[in-house]
């Protein structure tokens, strides 16, 4: 098959990952709960935020820059600083695709590979790809759409954003 | 933040110098007691000019929010679920925002209808440590809607192929 060879030969997958296991709780201390919980926005624009932080922890700047260094080491928090509002800077819409299941495997990687493509899940539904496909304007993202369509084979549902209801400032993880 | 700087149609503009301070902080500020001075230094500015832009960043909604970013599922957070609505559209700005509010619901969106093969115009990602979880905080979204939920759908990840942050410039 014309396509399937194309495919071996444009880029080199990275390997799934492992599906869904029972959830891991990871044991955390009082102070990086809160440093979790109640620095999810708020981050101080000061010069020294970190000081800032830890006066209202009761800590030292030392040992709140040592937690999220930690954090970060062990993968809890994937960083801290600015969380961007996506459009801002080009256009993105979310795509969803039916791909029957043994076929998902290779129209998966197939997305992943592509650099528009910033989220891409696997979701139980009978559309069971889901992505999110980011570019420069709304003509650049139809037109990755229409190629993933056309290399998968499946037709891609376009469900652009029309208009948010909330502002991501994080969420209490622990009450 | 009023509603109108949220959509699409009004965005931010930024100059040369915030997109190099958005490149020098996308993957996060250096974790030393002056970050914002590292930045500056990288972008050539001073630690006063770093700050004042982002604030200004902040006020247009450019940037959402400053802090730690949390690796929901590594902390144990697998729900993961991509609630889907199908509610009258008249209506469907009030009650985005009701469930916007919630505190369990990360994201609410309006996204368009594909009938007939996609019914639902109202997104919310629902956060739990697991799917019982998830389903028991969608209850709790159905009961709000009540019987302006002509449809609702809970779409749980399997598997997180990509997810990277966001890459500028």
């Amino acid at each position: 098959m014309a396509i399937a060879e194309r495919r071996q030969t444009t880029f080199t997958p990275p390997p799934l990952q492992p599906p869904v296991e029972a959830p891991v709780i990871p044991l955390l201390t009082t102070l990086e709960k809160r440093l979790l919980n109640e620095f999810q926005h708020g981050l101080p624009l000061s010069p020294t935020p970190y000081a800032d932080m830890a006066e209202k922890l009761d800590s030292s700047e030392q040992e709140v820059i040592r937690l999220l260094q930690k954090l970060k080491e062990l993968g809890y928090i994937s960083r801290v600083g600015p969380v961007f509002k996506p459009r801002q800077v080009g256009y993105s819409t979310l795509a969803a695709m039916a791909v029957p299941c043994d076929q998902l495997h290779t129209a998966a990687e197939y997305v992943t590979s592509r650099s528009e493509v910033n989220h891409n899940y696997e979701r139980h539904h009978h559309l069971n790809l889901w992505f999110v496909v980011t570019a420069a304007d709304q003509a650049a993202v139809e037109q990755v759409l229409t190629e993933i369509e056309t290399h998968c084979g499946f037709t891609v549902l376009n469900l652009p954003l029309l208009k948010p209801f909330h502002i991501d400032l994080g969420f209490p993880l622990w009450n | 933040m009023s509603d109108s700087s949220l959509t699409s149609d009004n965005r931010a503009t930024l100059d040369e110098i915030d997109r190099a301070i958005v490149r020098a902080t996308q993957a996060g500020l250096p974790l030393v007691p002056e970050p914002y001075q590292q930045v500056a230094d990288e972008v050539g500015i001073s630690s006063q000019e770093v700050q004042s832009r982002m604030q200004c960043m902040l006020d247009q909604g450019c940037i959402r929010r400053i802090g730690a970013v949390p690796n929901h599922y590594t902390l144990g957070f697998r729900g993961n679920g991509m609630t889907v609505w199908d509610v009258p559209d008249e209506k469907v700005r009030e009650y985005g925002k009701k469930i916007g509010d919630l505190d369990f619901v990360s994201h609410a969106y309006h996204r368009p209808r594909h009938l007939p093969e996609w019914s639902y115009n109202l997104f919310a990602m629902v956060h739990g440590k697991d799917r019982s979880e998830v389903d028991h905080k969608t209850a709790q979204i159905a009961e709000l809607l009540g019987d302006d939920c002509q449809a609702h759908e809970v779409l749980c990840s399997s598997r997180i192929l990509k997810k990277t942050g966001l890459r500028i410039v």
